[in-house]
């Protein structure tokens, strides 16, 4: 989660998590929650580094889900979620993006702190050489 | 000097002030000249305050030895160490008050037997035609008596509300005739005069026989003078009353400064009234409290001596050589700030450190006496009985044990002038009549209070105006005057109140409402 600088090009290493949406009853679930969003408070956000950071977080994955076994993590920022964007987006407008009854598959594009230093560390490897 | 009262007032503005003055000379003829000149001759020995002379105080207080009795000494303008500082204060209390004297009665003494000529008039007018032609006068009945009872009336009212607002004693000599209060006693003396005047032509030389006529006439009068006084009323007491200008006003020793509002009124009478206000509000002037210790000012000039290296002019080398000096004081590197900073924090040091002994020896000097109930008399036993003092007594017995702290407070806070033994013992023994606590006896001495308390109030003080723009005119924006005393005066700023443009916002109460700032979370 680097500088995020409203108005900016935001630069960030991203991983694609493709989730598969789960029928229970009625409904397609995912199997994680969000919060976050521009109409929210974001310093309330535990997962992010900058506190003005209004973009979409994973903030619970439930055990054993369809989230679970694609490798999302709790903390995630999600970016894109079928080649929509994700970080200028009110909680309602990301909730129906990742809900729409027609598509059983969802695309994500996310981001984590991890990723950054993972890449770092073999950037940094690489370079050494 | 050319002939000046009591409060004499300086006005350059030339037109104006000659006429005025003209008045003012004709008034002074009977006032005689013994307060300027005893003002002259005691200017001889009080020039004496100067510079030496605040510095000897401030180095011998250290080192007088503590014995409360001064001794005193003669006052000589040569003599600059043999002089007490009791002495001094006493002496310039002499020098700045005038005893009250009875020329500030004349004023009101006109005023009053113009008002006095005024309301006998009507009861002259009834009674001149019964005691003079009484057979000839034609009876009148029911509503002759229904004026005589209003005309009463009427008279009570006037003179009940002339003795409320009028008949007091003058607070203060104005330089200038108050505009306002001439304007109304030439205006009571010419409708008196002119009634008079009619009823003179009309009424005692024909020998008018309508009573009726007359007593109505009389009525009239006594209605129109009642009006006079609503003008009196709202001219001298009203109209000044609504808030117009701010005045700011800076004491020009220290610094101290107040805001006051005030009203439309002449320069003299907002000066009186802002001086009332000085006496409550501003802390007492102690001219023992000096900015900086001399030791620390007078190092900077010293330190350099100016060579001339070229033929210049006699003239500009005074001027090139104080220039340089204070170029050269000012670049090279002083600690005096440092000097000053750490003396001011080591005088506020000592003064807390001896107020806290201070503090803790009257509490201590408190708990010696208490209160003598009556009715536990019979409790204490006969081996030991309790010696009863009045209060005066009382403040005696346990002024000793916290005698030396409170001197020594007092000298570090340069305060032992205001307060001498005798009057410490006075306000001890006040406060134990009526039973305060040590706090309550120590706020006379550790704030300096209102200038006001200092003050023996049968004398008068006196001040002088000093303004560019004759006394008696209006107050506008801009206008500087000052008011001064002998030793400092307060500079005086007058600026409008802003316009108040006031708008109005309605707010449905129904409107408040208020979201949480939320972090929600949605499962997906």
């Amino acid at each position: 989660m680097s500088n995020f600088i409203p108005g900016q090009p935001l630069v960030a290493v991203v991983q694609r998590i493709e989730i598969k949406k789960l029928r229970q009853g009625d409904n397609l679930i995912l199997g994680f929650s969000i919060g976050g969003g521009i109409d929210q408070d974001p310093g309330q956000n535990p997962f992010s580094d900058d506190k003005a950071d209004k973009g979409i977080y994973v903030t619970r994955i439930t055990p054993g889900g369809p989230a679970e076994t694609a490798d999302l993590r709790m903390g995630d920022k999600i970016m894109q979620v079928n080649g929509y964007d994700m970080t200028m987006m009110t909680h309602d407008q990301a909730r129906k993006r990742l809900t729409k009854k027609n598509e059983d598959v969802v695309r994500l594009l996310v981001t984590r702190k991890s990723l950054e230093e993972a890449v770092k560390n073999s950037m940094g490897g690489y370079q050494r050489q | 000097m050319d002939n000046e009262s009591t409060y004499s007032g300086y006005s350059y503005k030339s037109s104006q002030s000659r006429s005025s003055r003209k008045h003012r000379d004709r008034r002074d003829r009977h006032r005689s000249k013994s307060r300027d000149s005893s003002i002259r001759d005691k200017s001889v020995t009080i020039q004496a305050p100067g510079e030496p002379l605040l510095d000897a105080e401030s180095t011998r207080g250290d080192d007088r030895d503590d014995n409360w009795g001064e001794t005193t000494t003669v006052v000589t303008g040569t003599s600059v160490d043999s002089v007490s500082n009791e002495d001094l204060t006493r002496l310039k209390d002499l020098e700045d008050s005038s005893p009250l004297q009875c020329r500030r009665f004349l004023g009101p003494a006109l005023g009053g037997v113009l008002g006095l000529f005024a309301l006998v008039t009507p009861l002259a007018f009834l009674a001149l035609p019964q005691l003079l032609w009484r057979d000839t006068l034609e009876p009148c009945g029911t509503p002759c008596e229904g004026l005589y009872i209003s005309l009463a009336f009427k008279l009570l009212i006037l003179l009940i509300s002339t003795w409320a607002l009028f008949l007091r004693p003058p607070r203060a000599t104005l330089p200038r005739f108050f505009i306002f209060r001439c304007l109304l006693l030439a205006l009571v003396f010419l409708f008196v005069a002119s009634y008079w005047l009619f009823y003179g032509v009309r009424v005692l030389e024909p020998r008018e026989t309508d009573y009726r006529g007359i007593v109505g006439y009389a009525a009239s009068l006594v209605d129109a003078l009642l009006f006079i006084q609503y003008l009196a009323l709202v001219l001298l007491e009203v109209r000044h009353l609504q808030p117009a200008f701010c005045l700011k006003v800076v004491r020009t020793t220290d610094g101290a400064s107040r805001f006051y509002n005030v009203g439309h009124l002449s320069i003299q009478r907002a000066a009186v009234w802002l001086l009332d206000q000085y006496y409550n509000d501003f802390p007492v002037y102690n001219p023992a409290l000096l900015n900086l210790p001399k030791s620390i000012l007078s190092k900077k000039m010293s330190a350099f001596k100016v060579y001339n290296l070229g033929e210049e002019n006699s003239t500009n080398n005074s001027t090139g050589q104080s220039r340089t000096m204070i170029a050269a004081a000012s670049r090279k590197r002083d600690n005096s700030h440092t000097e000053y900073y750490y003396e001011e924090a080591e005088v506020e040091r000592r003064v807390r450190k001896r107020k806290a002994r201070l503090v803790v020896a009257v509490e201590e000097a408190f708990t010696h006496i208490k209160r003598h109930q009556d009715d536990e008399g019979s409790v204490s036993s006969p081996k030991h009985p309790r010696e009863v003092m009045d209060p005066r007594e009382a403040a005696q017995a346990i002024f000793a044990p916290m005698a030396r702290a409170m001197q020594k407070y007092l000298r570090a806070t340069r305060q032992q002038s205001y307060h001498s033994m005798e009057s410490i013992i006075n306000h001890l023994q006040f406060c134990i009549t009526h039973s305060m606590t040590p706090k309550a006896f120590l706020e006379l001495y550790l704030s300096p209070g209102p200038t006001l308390q200092y003050l023996d109030t049968s004398r008068g003080r006196q001040w002088t105006l000093v303004s560019e723009e004759p006394v008696t005119s209006a107050l506008r924006q801009g206008q500087v005057f000052s008011l001064r005393r002998l030793d400092f005066s307060l500079v005086v700023t007058v600026t409008p109140l802003p316009f108040l443009n006031l708008g109005e916002e309605f707010i449905d109460p129904k409107r408040h409402k208020f979201v949480m700032k939320m972090q929600s979370e949605t499962s997906v």
